[in-house]
């Protein structure tokens, strides 16, 4: 009996954590900023290079930050989605457009909808290094007080959002 | 006829060295040269995570090369440079993690199976001798 106790214990002590390894998803990236202020940036808005949009615009309201760019197929599923939240007034967006042309990215807007309060123009992607973006679209939540609480990499749905995104804001505004 | 054709598939053959990622050199110095190769071989690239931004050629991965190589012309030194990828890409983007509480377990983990190796062997060698020397006193008795 006592011979088989100490191998039976490596089993079920392992077995769990083989089945939380295999559950996690290795290529998801967890964000470095979450609960910490949203990493400071400072660019040129996509409709008018001579505004700014700046991590001091996200201060004051709870927000969303959206990364996207024209060349990136998970930005177009989501767009339909984000223009939802536009019109319904779930919740400003703010936006990074990242590694984009610009002329490419006013014609997506122009056709599509433009469902960001305002678009920062990222042309060389050291905002988007800046926010550990991994992929587009990413979304980030953030607070009143300018700090991260969520980011979600991927296309944003109606079912993402309800998991994800509704009850922290609720919990926000309780 | 055959001799085009070893033509075309030996030109096509060295086409390949053409993928390059960075063709040109980051910096004139040798020894900064060195150093930036080390440093983006030792960098993971986050979009393509079983790769180096040495060898992806994802824009991320160019992204951070340029940053890296912006870093080390200013003067930055090594762990300043890793200090910027882990603020924002966390322990997971230096293949080579440096020793903090959260690592830990990654340093020491492969040190502690070794030596619960050991351990166990010597646990087993004991066990077998202790068995053979009771197999010669048995024999031994049996031969008295």
């Amino acid at each position: 009996m006592n011979k088989y106790l100490i191998p039976l214990i490596a089993v079920v002590v392992l077995i769990p954590i083989l089945i939380l390894g295999l559950q996690s998803d290795p290529r998801e990236l967890p964000s470095q900023y979450i609960g910490k202020p949203a990493p400071e940036f400072d660019l040129p808005t996509l409709k008018d290079p001579q505004k700014r949009v700046s991590t001091a615009d996200l201060r004051g309201q709870v927000s969303l930050v959206n990364i996207w760019a024209t060349w990136c197929a998970g930005c177009r599923a989501e767009h339909n989605f984000l223009m939802q939240l536009h019109r319904e007034q779930v919740i400003p967006i703010y936006a990074i457009n990242w590694r984009d042309n610009r002329p490419g990215a006013l014609d997506w807007l122009a056709q599509l909808g433009d469902p960001y309060v305002a678009s920062g123009f990222d042309e060389e992607g050291r905002v988007g290094i800046d926010w550990g973006v991994y992929g587009a679209p990413e979304t980030f939540l953030v607070n009143a007080e300018g700090h991260v609480l969520f980011r979600y990499p991927g296309p944003l749905n109606r079912t993402v959002w309800d998991q994800e995104f509704a009850p922290r804001i609720l919990e926000l505004k309780q | 006829m055959t001799q085009r054709l070893i033509v075309v598939i030996a030109s096509l053959l060295f086409t390949l060295s053409a993928f390059a990622i960075d063709t040109g050199k980051a910096f004139d110095d040798p020894e900064m040269q060195a150093r930036y190769e080390r440093l983006i071989a030792e960098t993971r690239c986050v979009t393509c995570q079983n790769q180096s931004i040495k060898d992806s050629n994802a824009f991320i991965a160019a992204d951070l090369r340029r940053e890296i190589q912006r870093l080390m012309s200013e003067g930055k030194s090594d762990e300043e440079v890793a200090e910027f990828l882990v603020t924002r890409y966390g322990d997971f983007v230096l293949y080579r993690p440096r020793m903090t509480g959260k690592t830990m377990l990654l340093w020491i983990a492969p040190f502690a199976f070794i030596l619960f190796a050991i351990f166990a062997f010597i646990r087993v060698l004991r066990h077998r001798m202790a068995l053979t020397m009771d197999d010669e006193a048995a024999d031994g008795g049996a031969a008295q």
